[in-house]
């Protein structure tokens, strides 16, 4: 049986008075494409900064590889940190650097590699998102679902065992969007990465979805687990069904 | 064709809308028409409507809410069935103003909350101050997650880039404080006392000030701006979850750059300064440049020049940190990142002003 890679216990998450999600509890297996879906402002993405360490839950813990996450000292913490990736919606690539520096950095940062192993890494990296050759060109000289992929090559740079995903399919064609889930499927095949995907986007969830959970921006709570298609032909509940056949029940 | 006809029976009008009811052919003042006749029941028929737009629907919206008001039973029949639904959406509006006063806090919870805010905001001032003095000088003696380019880059957007206006600046400086000093001492007689008060003010705090103000604008508002569209896209974000501290990455290059920038800027502005207050001697007061050398070098002292490269030292930390500050701090919007800027700007050369007063006034306890 695989094992936690995150485990969930009692977290609420939110902004000072406003709670979006309370009492959470949920688990991450080991190479599971987990998404966290619900509508707009149930708290997915809240949720996910609160997993990434960018803010505090305002209740509850979690526990990351293990470790209990918000009782780790910043050394243990960004020793996590590098077992983890994340891509944003928009690619979140420092602008100021060429896509190879883009993903050097954190190689330069946590690694003892020599210059010329960094340099090959960056290119099979970039090869590996399919952008073999653009190793010189700046973020704003790319397209938006390249910048994506460059984005996602930053965050598999240090091989990292879990990666979070905010959005992945936002602003991006249809084309461009089932690439990008290929990549994703890809990528959990074959470097057995646990993915942690934010997402509302129907196609992306049951095209790569194993597990997921519901959060409802209703109860505030996490209403429905499992495997999106099984959630789909059996749904617990009115809302889970109505969000995954968009309304048309 | 007229587009509304009605007919009164005894407590119940009855209003045929027909034609084309745009805001053209709809008559003003329907809903006070009601009103004035005294009906219990009004019935609207749209039968004969052929074409219709917003006002149409502006119109019926304001007849029913005004029924309401007056407890008139209103009743909508054969509209199209655009209108319908339209009617239908603008009932499941917002809360009404009513609500919306009833939602707002009272005064003392308001005044309560800005008190809180602010003192959360000086908290969070006061530790970045400190956690960042504290990254700077131990950067000294351990390696630092800093990128050499980031800090070339920053030290030539803080120095030969900026030296340009600097010199223009002081220059200008220089002439004026010669031009305001001058009219005063030609009234005793003592014009060429000009090249003293000149040297004395530009090197002590004139240069210093100067430069101060021109860097908070150029370059704090640049750091300001810069790290607040990297906030806007997530890039802090992506470095925080890198592990990556944004202090030693972001701010220290940075730093570092002014405050070394700033007191050699200021040691140029002085003479800059100086160059226009001789400017305006020879060409303006009939003061030989000689003579002017002379008393400028006689009023020159080390203390004073020393003085102003304390205050550019201080003032590099004060607009460095202020600019940085308030990027870091940059919500998620472009019009977040304007007033991240004009807030660098302004603390910037606030905090600046205050120090300054601080610092005259302990070195005069000192006798600097």
């Amino acid at each position: 049986m695989n094992k936690n890679v995150i485990k969930a216990k009692n977290l609420s998450v939110g902004y000072g008075a406003n709670v979006l999600l309370k009492n959470a509890d949920f688990e991450v297996k080991s190479g599971d494409i987990f998404i966290i879906m619900g509508g707009s402002g149930c708290g997915k993405s809240t949720l996910l900064k609160v997993l990434t360490g960018l803010i505090e839950p305002l209740e509850g813990s979690f526990d990351l590889f293990g470790a209990d996450f918000l009782q780790t000292k910043e050394k243990e913490r960004r020793q996590l940190c590098q077992k983890t990736g994340i891509l944003y919606q928009g690619g979140a690539l420092f602008s100021s650097m060429t896509l190879a520096e883009n993903i050097a950095m954190p190689l330069a940062q946590y690694t003892q590699y020599s210059q010329k192993t960094i340099d090959e890494l960056v290119s099979l990296k970039l090869a590996l998102v399919g952008l073999k050759g653009y190793e010189n060109y700046y973020p704003s000289e790319i397209s938006g679902g390249m910048k994506k992929r460059a984005g996602l090559a930053r965050a598999l740079a240090l091989d990292p065992e879990v990666v979070y995903f905010d959005e992945p399919s936002a602003g991006l064609d249809p084309v461009s969007s089932a690439r990008l889930d290929e990549l994703m499927l890809e990528i959990n095949e074959n470097l057995k990465t646990t993915l942690v995907v934010v997402t509302h986007e129907l196609q992306s969830i049951f095209a790569i979805g194993t597990n997921s959970i519901y959060l409802d921006s209703s109860t505030k709570t996490i209403t429905a687990k499992g495997n999106p298609k099984e959630l789909l032909t059996n749904p617990p509940n009115e809302r889970v069904a109505e969000f995954l056949t968009r309304g048309k029940m | 064709m007229e587009t509304l006809s009605y007919k009164l029976t005894q407590n119940t009008l009855e209003v045929v809308l027909s034609g084309d009811c745009i805001l053209q052919n709809l008559p003003d003042g329907l809903p006070e028409m009601c009103l004035q006749n005294k009906v219990s029941k009004i019935h609207i028929d749209g039968k004969l409507i052929k074409t219709w737009d917003s006002s149409l629907l502006v119109m019926l919206t304001y007849l029913s809410e005004i029924a309401a008001k007056q407890h008139i039973h209103i009743a909508f029949t054969n509209l199209p069935s655009g209108v319908r639904e339209l009617l239908e959406l603008s009932k499941e509006s917002a809360p009404n103003r009513q609500q919306q006063i009833a939602l707002r806090p009272d005064f003392l919870t308001r005044l309560g909350g800005f008190g809180a805010d602010m003192f959360e905001r000086i908290a969070k001032g006061t530790r970045f101050t400190f956690d960042n003095l504290k990254t700077f000088f131990c950067s000294f003696f351990k390696t630092m997650s800093t990128r050499r380019v980031d800090f070339l880059f920053a030290l030539e957007a803080c120095g030969p880039s900026a030296l340009p206006i600097v010199l223009l600046i002081s220059f200008m400086v220089g002439l004026i404080l010669a031009f305001v000093g001058a009219v005063q001492l030609q009234t005793f007689g003592a014009q060429v006392y000009v090249a003293s008060l000149v040297t004395i003010g530009m090197t002590r705090i004139m240069g210093a000030i100067m430069v101060g103000i021109i860097m908070a604008g150029r370059t704090g508002a640049s750091f300001a701006a810069t790290i607040g569209t990297m906030q806007v896209n997530e890039e802090i974000d992506a470095l925080k979850t890198m592990g990556i501290p944004v202090n030693q990455f972001l701010v220290l290059p940075r730093l570092k750059a002014l405050v070394l920038t700033m007191p050699i800027l200021t040691m140029i502005a002085d003479f800059a300064g100086i160059f226009g207050g001789a400017f305006v001697a020879v060409l303006a007061l009939d003061i030989p440049l000689s003579e002017f050398v002379k008393y400028a070098v006689n009023a020159w002292q080390l203390r004073h020049f020393l003085v102003g490269v304390f205050h550019a030292l201080v003032f590099g930390f004060i607009i460095a940190l202020s600019g940085c500050y308030f990027g870091i701090e940059c919500s998620r919007s472009a019009d977040s990142v304007g007033k991240s800027t004009t807030n660098a700007v302004v603390y910037g050369i606030v905090w600046m002003i205050v120090a300054t007063g601080f610092i005259t006034l302990v070195f005069q306890r000192l006798g600097i």
